[in-house]
């Protein structure tokens, strides 16, 4: 249950900054308590309810409309399967199901070691690379079962973890706002939002 | 150039066409510009159905049941009409094959989910969804799947219930909650099929407004903990009438089975509450039913409050007036007629000292000012406020005002010591101590962005009492200084209690004040007290001054609906009835005129206080020329203030404004000095939920009243030395009291405040009514 | 004269080529970088039409180009930027970086392989109408794609292509990056402007406001595609109509199509626009290479899961917008799925529905319920519980959604999602009745087709929920 640490609530406020309305932050917010804790929690709602000044039923209401956002701690390595149609057609629901024997759990939920969670997820924009996964939000293309072991077996033995950060990471470089920042936009909206 | 000369051109009047016209299943009909095409076509006697679309919010065109056809370039298009405004020329037609096809389609894909439980359902009998099933939709589902499964009815605040299996997703509650209330806890939550109302996690849905979700859900998603299985809609019967729980005078209907209240419902008045009501409104009709009421009359036997017959007690309340020195207090918690029954059974015994507030209210020259009435207030480009927290006092004219503000037709600039509910609405608001408000304002009024606020257009100044702590002298001041500014402002006068223009119009105010009242009385300079409906040990700010004056008066006779810390040493307690059990009309803070009605029997015994009046009179051989509420109102009709009730216009939904006669502030001279710094200046104030009656005889409001703290800027508690949350010491002039103190930065600095008849330490124990203000000492204990 | 070269087609055709103008820098391993993209002439054109041309000017060239939008709709991008209300300010550009329609794979490689031809493209164009600031709203699950970018732009704002005063001009703007969060319909404008606001993503009701009257903030706003964009710094460098004549009479420029499934070399391609055939691009060795093991065409979906589905008469048409309308499907976003003779066609129906069932915003009535309906009678079918009567039950709930079943659909829905859903049971049950009555009776599907047996988690409509 935590709220932002203090270098992330520096960020918070910078993320915040590049926005007309605060509320626009929300989901950037979002993102980034799942960094910080793996998934969104209660307080770190809370704490982003205050940062933008909107009650937390209302950040709740955004929050739980994007599935990305994990209410509860789910595995390390979130797995996710294609099973739409062009992957569908080449062999995604199989790739699935071999998924979930060699963890051993259906898709939807997590390992005991808290390592792995499977999805089965839409589309994910590699239709021409299907069978096509994303673990952690990063492709594996043309995906078989041999290389679905093995990278199951990579990411236990920890031999990925330069290349995929734990669940919550997305993007590993961040936009700054430096002294170039305009601010344009943000000036000439607040000017019309004091009406 | 034209050589058109002017007679031709008056022969010819230029008709200027303001509405629009449009065709509706093929009649021509006209349109208010602006209307959308869904409420024209009802007007034009086609009513389109609907469940999303609400006339006091915003159209979202979401559940798209009220599809219609619209002739367009390229043939009949479908639209929903409750998003499309009307335009010249327009062709709608709500009953061709495709619209009945889509509504039935839209009405079966919203019953796939649907549980159907309708025989066990409150809404069941009175709900849209079941009436278009039956009207609109096909028969038998042939949804034959599972239906969506949610745990059953879930609190979602200490009044509300939810049943998600019934909702559906319709976004009024959460509209209204948002848009209206301004408390946005309640969300849709989780996407598509799965898509639930909710709330944040253990955050309960805490709006003064929550009952009005329960009145404009279209289903039986949402209950209300007072209703909840108590009927069934064919079993109720109503009448409109008029809240009288605080001044702003809310129309309502009531309703009730086998002669019990059961719901009260708002009724949309342009004027005043556009269909809204406060929980406390709302739900307070409880305390009508409660076990406790008054149904006898009590005399005092020597050592206790006996059961008499009435013929007794009146004979006894007789015989005190007759005799010895009387004053009155109370009455604006009655009806007109009451008031005024009273009001000339005072004149007739010649009894002077009468004042409906105590003390904690307006002088009666603020209501002779030129008034606005809260539509003006609503519509004003500013609205100047000095008065106490709104949405814990007048709670629908805070929802008039914040949606001025919200809308951009206002904007609000605020003075207070405390921040208030409308504060995060103000353009400005600006802080403000007891004593030093006259002056405030007038710095700020001279400020050059203030001045060009303020010449922008009309300006309406809701004025009030935002503490009992300290002399209304401060507000009057305050009020001069901005009407020394702004000569053509406009006043609207904040009053708590519902009815207390009407008792000043009838005749129940005097020159003297109920601190002069009570004072004479505790100086042993008065032999009879009648309280109308009063508590004075409960509402009077200063608590000792009411407990002394109750003490030495020898009759203190009370006409109440319950026993209170003041009738208890009463000699003759009479019962009253209470509202829903009388007839009648009030007056609320703009001078409106509505109807009260009866719905049930009263309770026991209990008679209107205008009854008693006659009764008292007749036993003295007072002629007062009036024995009903008819012949009452025939006789206010009479009197010039109560002249505009001649044509029935009390009646209506929207009623009919009175003036007082004309009159002005009376000269002040309110400095309070500044406070040394080892002092706070005390601010007492009320909360929607307190110790009075109405909530604490309402089983479903008396929990919700909260304890009293002692609230303190987090900067001079710091200065003090005493942490949050702690016990300290604090010492006005007239006591001292220990008491939990919170920091609370919404508490301007060197300010305290404090809750007024809160659960807890009473607050009336620290006040000196006679102070310009109070200061208090905080200490560690 | 049109850039246009033609190659000997084996089939018989004439495969049309022309330049790589999007995709020129997709096999360079340092094109993403700054130094690869200005190695590469990038920013000339930024530069361009900074100090050399006026915005009207710009926007002249872009009106010129004729180009389509390439999110979906197909709406030319110059006439878009011409309904923006003149004189209100501030207005904003939104860049549309969503791309979840399923079959759609290229705006991720633009961001991933290009960004800097992209954030060209956006200065470009808010220098051309004015924008404030502009959004670029990347899909939540592409993380590469927002690192790349995050990176870029930090390159551009350090080299004055960003921000205070570009290139030394007086004009400023900013770009705010920022994502999604896994939610397919935020894709479309309204519903990705309410997402960029902090909000659920739920389409708004069009009319009363289209954005670029009243968008983003409630001020005017143009929401366009990532590709749409990405080709404006062509257009600024050689000229509206050179861009124009790069494709066919009717469909301008290049454009981007990805072709997934039963073919031989699944592959996304950069074509000239309007003139390329289905065929060409499903036989030419250059392209798929043919259909796998030389099976036939059994159908396949033009323009992503939206779309209405073609069949083997329809290979012939060429890729351009206003042939394919008329043959009643779409281009949409580019996005071609090709299912040979052997594909089950009640599954694949059964997953393009339970797409648009999951992705409902749940705003409105017909789609939130009626797409879920239509799921899980589908599903019910797969699993051997159809009944004979669901398939005009599925008719007539499809048409509670978008009555008529017409091309283009009509709908009762607030946005085109829910009659998304009806597009493949329109296409699938209408031509392959057969199909789904075998499964209604037998439970499984016909001879001849792939049977697989359905995975156990698969249906979108089980409920349980505390
Ligand atoms: C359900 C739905 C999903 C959409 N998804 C996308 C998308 O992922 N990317 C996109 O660029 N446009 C998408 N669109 C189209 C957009 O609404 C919009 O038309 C487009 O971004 C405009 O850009 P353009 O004019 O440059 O094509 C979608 C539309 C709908 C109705
Ligand atoms: S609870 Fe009632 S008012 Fe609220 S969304 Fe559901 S149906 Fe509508
Ligand atoms: S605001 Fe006043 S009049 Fe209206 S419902 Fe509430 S208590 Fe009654
Ligand atoms: S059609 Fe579907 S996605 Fe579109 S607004 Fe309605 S529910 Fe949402
Ligand atoms: S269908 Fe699997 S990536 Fe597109
Ligand atoms: S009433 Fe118009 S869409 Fe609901």
């Amino acid at each position: 249950m935590s709220r932002f640490n203090d270098s992330n609530v520096t960020l918070a406020k910078e993320i915040i900054g590049r926005f007309p309305r605060a509320k626009s932050a929300v989901i950037p917010l979002l993102h980034l308590a799942q960094e910080q804790d793996g998934y969104v929690t209660r307080d770190a709602m809370s704490h982003i309810a205050e940062l933008v000044n909107v009650t937390t039923s209302e950040v709740y209401g955004t929050a739980t409309f994007y599935e990305m956002f994990k209410f509860e701690p789910i595995g390390k390595y979130c797995v996710n399967v294609c099973t739409n149609i062009a992957c569908q057609l080449v062999g995604g629901w199989e790739l699935l199901e071999h998924a979930e024997e060699k963890l051993g759990i259906k898709a939807g939920s997590t390992t005991d070691d808290g390592l792995f969670t499977i999805e089965d997820v839409e589309c994910i924009a590699a239709c021409t690379e299907a069978p096509a996964i994303q673990v952690n939000y990063r492709y594996r293309y043309k995906v078989t079962a041999e290389n679905l072991d093995q990278l199951i077996d990579d990411l236990r033995a920890g031999r990925l973890a330069d290349e995929i950060p734990p669940h919550g990471t997305l993007a590993r470089v961040r936009q700054n706002t430096t002294e170039a920042w305009a601010n344009t936009g943000i000036e000439a909206q607040a000017k019309v939002d004091a009406g | 150039m034209s050589d058109v000369n002017d007679t031709e051109v008056q022969e010819t009047p230029v008709v200027v066409k303001t509405t629009l016209s449009i065709t509706v299943d093929g009649r021509a009909h006209e349109a208010e510009p602006g209307q959308l095409l869904i409420d024209a076509c009802e007007d034009a006697g086609s009513y389109v159905p609907r469940f999303c679309y609400h006339p006091r919010m915003e159209p979202v065109g979401m559940c798209r049941q009220c599809l219609v056809e619209v002739e367009g370039p390229r043939g009949p298009m479908m639209v929903v009409s409750c998003m499309t405004p009307v335009a010249e020329g327009q062709v709608a037609r709500t009953e061709t094959p495709s619209v009945k096809r889509a509504q039935e389609g839209v009405l079966e894909l919203l019953l796939a989910n649907h549980p159907l439980d309708c025989p066990v359902c409150d809404k069941g009998g009175e709900c849209p969804l079941q009436d278009q099933a039956f009207s609109h939709g096909p028969g038998e589902s042939r949804f034959v799947e599972e239906k969506r499964h949610y745990e059953k009815p879930i609190p979602i605040s200490d009044l509300v219930f939810l049943d998600r299996e019934r909702c559906i997703l319709c976004d009024r509650c959460t509209r209204f909650a948002d848009e209206v209330a301004g408390d946005p806890l309640i969300s849709f939550t989780q996407r598509g099929n799965n898509t639930q109302v909710n709330t944040f996690p253990d955050e309960p849905f805490a709006s003064y407004f929550s009952g009005n979700t329960v009145q404009i859900c279209p289903v039986g998603a949402l209950t209300a903990k007072p209703y909840r299985f108590k009927a069934r809609p064919w079993d109720l019967e109503q009448r409109e009438s008029t809240c009288t729980t605080c001044s702003v005078g809310c129309r309502t209907v009531i309703q009730s089975s086998r002669d019990e209240l059961l719901r009260y419902q708002g009724s949309d008045s342009d004027a005043v509450n556009w269909g809204w009501l406060c929980d406390k409104g709302r739900f307070n009709f409880e305390n009508v039913n409660s076990e406790d009421r008054l149904e006898q009359p009590l005399m005092h036997d020597g050592s206790n409050l006996v059961p008499v017959a009435w013929s007794q007690a009146s004979a006894a309340v007789a015989e005190a007036l007759k005799t010895g020195k009387a004053a009155i207090l109370g009455g604006a918690r009655g009806t007109n007629e009451d008031a005024f029954a009273w009001a000339r059974l005072a004149d007739a015994l010649g009894i002077e000292m009468r004042d409906p507030q105590l003390s904690d209210g307006l002088p009666a020259e603020v209501f002779g000012l030129p008034s606005a009435s809260i539509e003006e207030a609503a519509n004003a480009t500013t609205i100047i406020v000095i008065a106490p927290d709104l949405k814990e006092e007048l709670p629908v004219l805070y929802l008039r005002l914040r949606d001025a503000a919200e809308k951009r037709r206002s904007r609000i600039l605020e003075f207070t010591a405390v921040s208030t509910g409308l504060t995060k609405y103000s353009w400005k608001s600006v802080p403000t101590e007891p004593g030093l408000q006259a002056s405030v304002v007038r710095n700020t009024l001279g400020e050059a962005a203030v001045r060009e606020q303020l010449g922008k257009g009309n300006v309406v100044v809701v004025v009030g009492r935002a503490s009992l702590a300290e002399s209304a002298d401060h507000t009057v001041a305050a009020l001069s200084a901005v009407l020394a500014e702004v000569p053509g402002a406009k006043v609207l006068p904040v009053v708590r209690r519902g009815n207390v223009r009407g008792a000043i119009a009838a005749g129940l105010g005097s020159n003297s004040n109920a601190t002069e009242i009570l004072t004479a009385a505790a100086a042993g300079k008065l032999d009879t007290l009648v309280l109308l409906g009063a508590d004075p040990i409960a509402d009077f700010p200063d608590t000792d001054l009411a407990r002394r004056a109750i003490s030495a008066v020898r009759n203190v006779i009370s006409l109440d609906t319950f026993l209170t810390e003041s009738t208890a040493r009463a000699s003759v307690v009479l019962p009253a009835s209470a509202y829903g059990e009388k007839e009648g009309t009030t007056t609320n803070l703009e001078g409106r005129v509505t109807s009260v009605a009866q719905k049930v029997t009263a309770r026991g015994t209990s008679r209107a206080d205008w009854m008693v009046a006659v009764d008292i009179a007749s036993r003295l051989n007072v002629d007062l020329g009036f024995d009903s509420v008819e012949s009452i109102q025939r006789a206010m009709i009479a009197t010039s203030v109560f002249a505009p009730m001649a044509d029935g216009g009390a009646n209506t939904r929207e009623g009919v404004l009175i003036d007082q006669p004309a009159t002005a502030l009376p000269a002040v001279s309110a400095t309070a000095g500044t406070h040394s710094s080892y002092d706070l200046r005390l601010v007492v104030s009320r909360r929607m939920y307190d110790k009075g009656a109405s909530t604490a005889h309402s089983p479903s409001l008396v929990g919700l009243a909260q304890r009293n703290v002692l609230r303190v800027n987090s900067a001079d508690l710091a200065r003090i030395g005493v942490a949050s949350g702690t016990s300290v010491r604090a010492t006005s002039s007239k006591a001292s009291v220990s008491v939990t103190v919170e920091a609370d930065d919404s508490v301007g600095r060197g300010v305290a405040h404090l809750t007024f008849n809160a659960p807890g330490i009473n607050a009336g124990d620290l006040i000196d009514v006679n102070a310009s203000v109070n200061d208090i000492k905080v200490e560690t204990l | 004269m049109s850039e246009n070269t033609t190659a000997n087609y084996s089939l018989g055709g004439q495969v049309p080529t022309g330049p790589k103008i999007l995709t020129s820098r997709w096999e360079s391993a340092d094109g993403h970088t700054y130094d690869g993209y200005v190695r590469t002439g990038g920013y000339t054109a930024l530069r361009k039409a900074l100090t050399t041309m006026s915005p009207a000017q710009v926007h002249d060239e872009v009106k010129a180009s004729e180009m389509q939008g390439r999110g979906g709709a197909g709406f030319p991008a110059g006439t878009k930027w011409g309904f923006l209300p003149a004189d209100v300010h501030p207005r904003y550009l939104v860049i549309n970086g969503d791309e979840s329609e399923p079959g759609t794979y290229k705006d991720r490689l633009l961001m991933e392989k290009d960004p800097h031809q992209l954030i060209e493209g956006i200065i470009i164009a808010c220098y051309a109408f004015g924008a404030a600031q502009a959004f670029l709203y990347v899909r939540g699950e592409m993380a590469l794609a927002q690192e790349r970018l995050a990176q870029a732009l930090n390159d551009a704002y350090a080299n004055n292509l960003v921000g205070k005063r570009i290139c030394g001009t007086d004009f400023s703007v900013d770009i705010t990056l920022t994502w999604g969060a896994g939610a397919y319909i935020v894709g479309e404008e309204t519903a990705l402007i309410e997402s960029l606001e902090g909000e659920r993503g739920m389409p708004r009701l069009k009319p009363p406001f289209f954005p670029a009257s009243k968008g983003l903030y409630m001020q005017p706003t143009i929401v366009n595609n990532v590709e749409t964009l990405s080709n404006l710094p062509y257009i600024v460098n050689q000229g509206g109509t050179t861009f124009k004549d790069l494709g066919g009479a009717t469909s301008s420029g290049m454009r981007i199509f990805a072709v997934s499934g039963h073919v031989n070399k699944p592959g996304v391609f950069e074509v000239p626009n309007g003139i390329t055939t289905f065929r060409m691009l499903f036989e030419a060795p250059e392209y798929c290479g043919g259909v796998r093991v030389n099976r036939k065409v059994k159908a396949f979906i033009p323009g992503g899961a939206s779309a209405m589905w073609f069949f083997d008469e329809h290979l012939d048409l060429p890729l351009d917008k206003p042939t394919v309308d008329q043959a009643g499907s779409m281009l949409g976003s580019g996005a071609i799925v090709v299912m040979d003779e052997t594909t089950d066609m009640v599954k694949a129906c059964w997953r393009v529905v339970r797409f648009f069932a999951r992705e409902s915003c749940g705003k409105c009535t017909p789609c939130r319920e009626g797409t879920t309906w239509l799921e899980r009678i589908l599903h019910r079918i797969l699993t051997g519980n159809g009944r004979r009567e669901d398939l005009d039950l599925l008719f007539e709930v499809s048409e509670s959604i978008s009555p008529g079943l017409a091309w283009p659909p009509r709908q009762t829905t607030i946005c085109p999602l829910g009659p998304s859903a009806v597009s493949p049971i329109a296409s699938a049950v209408n031509r392959f009745r057969n199909e789904f009555e075998h499964y209604i009776e037998h439970g499984r599907a016909i001879a001849g087709v792939e049977y697989v047996p359905m995975h156990a988690g698969s249906s979108h409509g089980a409920h349980a929920h505390v």
